[in-house]
């Protein structure tokens, strides 16, 4: 088909953003190599999926097997390697999540193919050339991938996504065409057995429109209830530098950077960050950063939008204050 | 229980990088070696599972000569013995380094001292290419699951659990012999004991040559990526600040004026 297909990810039918970044990198390929975009989703609420996935998808392929609901990566995979030998694509992309690599490496274990992770931008040719994120950002590598099928995963928040592309009101909705793939035992194998839900009314530092992050100069942590309260006024979450985490004042599925979460809130307070570049890779695509500080030749300054120079200790209380004296009113 | 972990030696950055002047390699003449956060509690773990189950584990890493440190480290913290896959300095693609390691598990395999569980870290804290570990599990035909954040082994299977994509944990259980990649934060890794450091010093290496080959990507060249260059405004200094910082949150649509 000459085109591209895409592994799109939803949790019961929600699109996930990071496989809208794949799809939005993907249209452009399909367009300059010449061919459709394509999609394919599995589990339940697939079809919900597909129906939300926007205009440029010609044709969304739903993996129905009942065995497959549950994620198993290598049984995915096959789904993914069959739909492959049938449709020729000229390249597959994923999200750059935990599964969207997961899933295309085994793909390109499977298939014998050579696979690039985190990739912000590719130039479709005889020979395709693409820029892959190293260190998790810090540094780019341009190389060249010589495959008839290429795999590639797209680098977390590195492509724009267009609002309008979620438009479920799209004018021509993709084909829906229901795949049912040959399912082999040793694939279930390695597959999702137990699911424990997040405690209940905590916003997820991925989702969060604001996230107030701490680091060493927090101190302990008790010190993180000042973070906890400035977070809930501005109806976000708090997470933490690799320093907080490691002497485990904060939970280690609370750390930003690059062994923890990539986030990209609207606004990051940044509280006694210094920002090493490993953790300014986990928050570099918020839209604002605001950096509370008491050095202003810290790095976090390089990188931030506005900045306050001073101890968080007083700075962050003295905000929240400031935030309940306005919501009473005047006087 | 017979553990291998695999770790691959990198440059501990910390504050800029910077390249070499053909744009090849980091400049890595002031700065030391590491393993990745990752990898640091794959070791750790090894170490704890022999510690409470008895056996034995193993270090083993691709890369030139000098990356005997990281694997002396191993050992200093408790891995009993290790493996270097020597190479003359070139870099090793992902499907090259895959092949390598599992030439090794096959060889030892055949000579009657197979590995039930062989960890990796998520990914390579420099080339960040999340799959030498399924590439090595697929080759073997074995199990693996990655992103492990907590791990239990119980009655010939390891219980892996990890991060789900939509919040909460998910749980996964696969029988030995298994791979398994993990995350930081599955354990708090020890430091090294003086002890432990001189006894690493003086055990052997067991070194191997690689056959080296390149399916890609190529890698052309490395560079920075350009600064966000925006200028950082200062609000202003000490709690003083509040009002305008709340001004601003108020301009930027956070907050309801």
């Amino acid at each position: 088909m000459s085109g591209v297909l895409v592994f799109v990810e939803h949790a019961d039918g929600e699109l996930d953003r990071l496989s809208r970044e794949a799809l939005a990198l993907g249209a452009s390929l399909a367009a300059a190599a010449g061919g459709p975009l394509e999609a394919v989703l599995v589990g339940p609420g697939a079809d919900r999926a597909a129906a939300a996935i926007g205009p440029a998808v010609s044709t969304a392929h739903l993996v129905s097997d009942d065995r497959l609901d549950a994620y198993a990566p290598a049984a995915w995979a096959a789904a993914i390697v069959e739909l492959i030998e049938s449709r020729s694509p000229s390249a597959v992309l994923a999200g750059g999540s935990d599964r969207g690599n997961e899933v295309l490496a085994h793909v390109a274990a499977r298939t014998a193919r050579p696979m690039a992770a985190n990739v912000v931008s590719v130039s479709v040719g005889d020979t395709w050339r693409l820029t892959r994120q190293r260190w998790a950002g810090s540094l780019l590598e341009d190389a060249t991938l010589d495959a008839d099928v290429r795999l590639l995963t797209v680098a977390p928040h590195s492509v724009p996504v267009a609002e309008s592309d979620a438009a479920a009101s799209a004018p021509t909705p993709p084909t829906i065409a229901p795949f049912q793939p040959a399912v082999h035992e040793p694939d279930l194998v390695a597959r999702v057995i137990g699911h424990e839900a997040p405690e209940a009314g905590t916003i997820s530092l991925t989702d969060a429109r604001v996230v107030v992050g701490g680091g060493r100069g927090v101190g302990s942590v008790e010190a993180f209830a000042t973070l906890e309260e400035l977070a809930g006024l501005l109806g976000g979450a708090v997470g933490g530098s690799r320093v907080v985490t490691s002497a485990g004042w904060r939970p280690h599925s609370d750390q930003i950077g690059q062994t923890g979460l990539r986030i990209a809130p609207e606004l990051y307070v940044a509280c006694g960050i210094s920002g090493a570049i490993q953790h300014i890779v986990g928050c570099k695509a918020a839209r604002r950063i605001l950096a509370i500080n008491t050095d202003p030749e810290s790095p976090i300054m390089g990188v931030a939008d506005y900045a306050v120079i001073g101890d968080l200790h007083q700075v962050v209380p003295a905000i929240s204050a400031e935030i309940r004296r306005r919501a009473a009113g005047p006087g | 229980m017979e553990i291998l972990v695999c770790v691959k030696r990198v440059p501990a950055t910390g504050g800029r990088i910077t390249l070499t002047p053909d744009g090849q390699e980091i400049d890595t003449r002031f700065l030391g070696f590491t393993v990745s956060p990752h990898e640091e509690c794959a070791v750790e773990e090894a170490v704890r599972i022999v510690e409470a189950q008895g056996g034995s584990s193993a270090v083993l890493t691709l890369g030139p000569s000098v990356a005997e440190e990281q694997l002396r480290d191993a050992m200093a913290i408790g891995i009993d013995r290790a493996i270097l896959l020597e190479t003359d300095g070139r870099e090793f693609d992902p499907v090259a380094t895959a092949a390598a390691i599992v030439d090794v598990v096959r060889a030892r395999e055949a000579a009657g001292a197979p590995f039930d569980l062989i960890l990796f870290g998520n990914e390579a804290a420099d080339s960040g290419d999340f799959q030498v570990g399924i590439r090595v599990a697929v080759a073997l035909g074995r199990p693996v699951v990655t992103g492990t954040k907590s791990l239990t082994l119980r009655d010939g299977a390891v219980v892996a659990r990890r991060e789900a994509p939509a919040g909460g944990w998910e749980t996964y259980e696969l029988p030995l012999p298994a791979v398994v990649s993990v995350k930081e934060g599955l354990n708090l890794p020890r430091y090294p004991s003086i002890p432990g450091r001189l006894r690493a010093k003086r055990k052997e290496i067991e070194r191997v040559e690689p056959a080296w080959s390149s399916t890609g990507p190529v890698k052309l060249g490395l560079r920075l990526p350009e600064e966000q260059g925006a200028q950082v405004e200062i609000l202003g200094r000490g709690p003083e600040a509040a009002s305008d910082v709340v001004d601003l949150l108020v301009k930027i649509g956070i907050l309801a004026s």
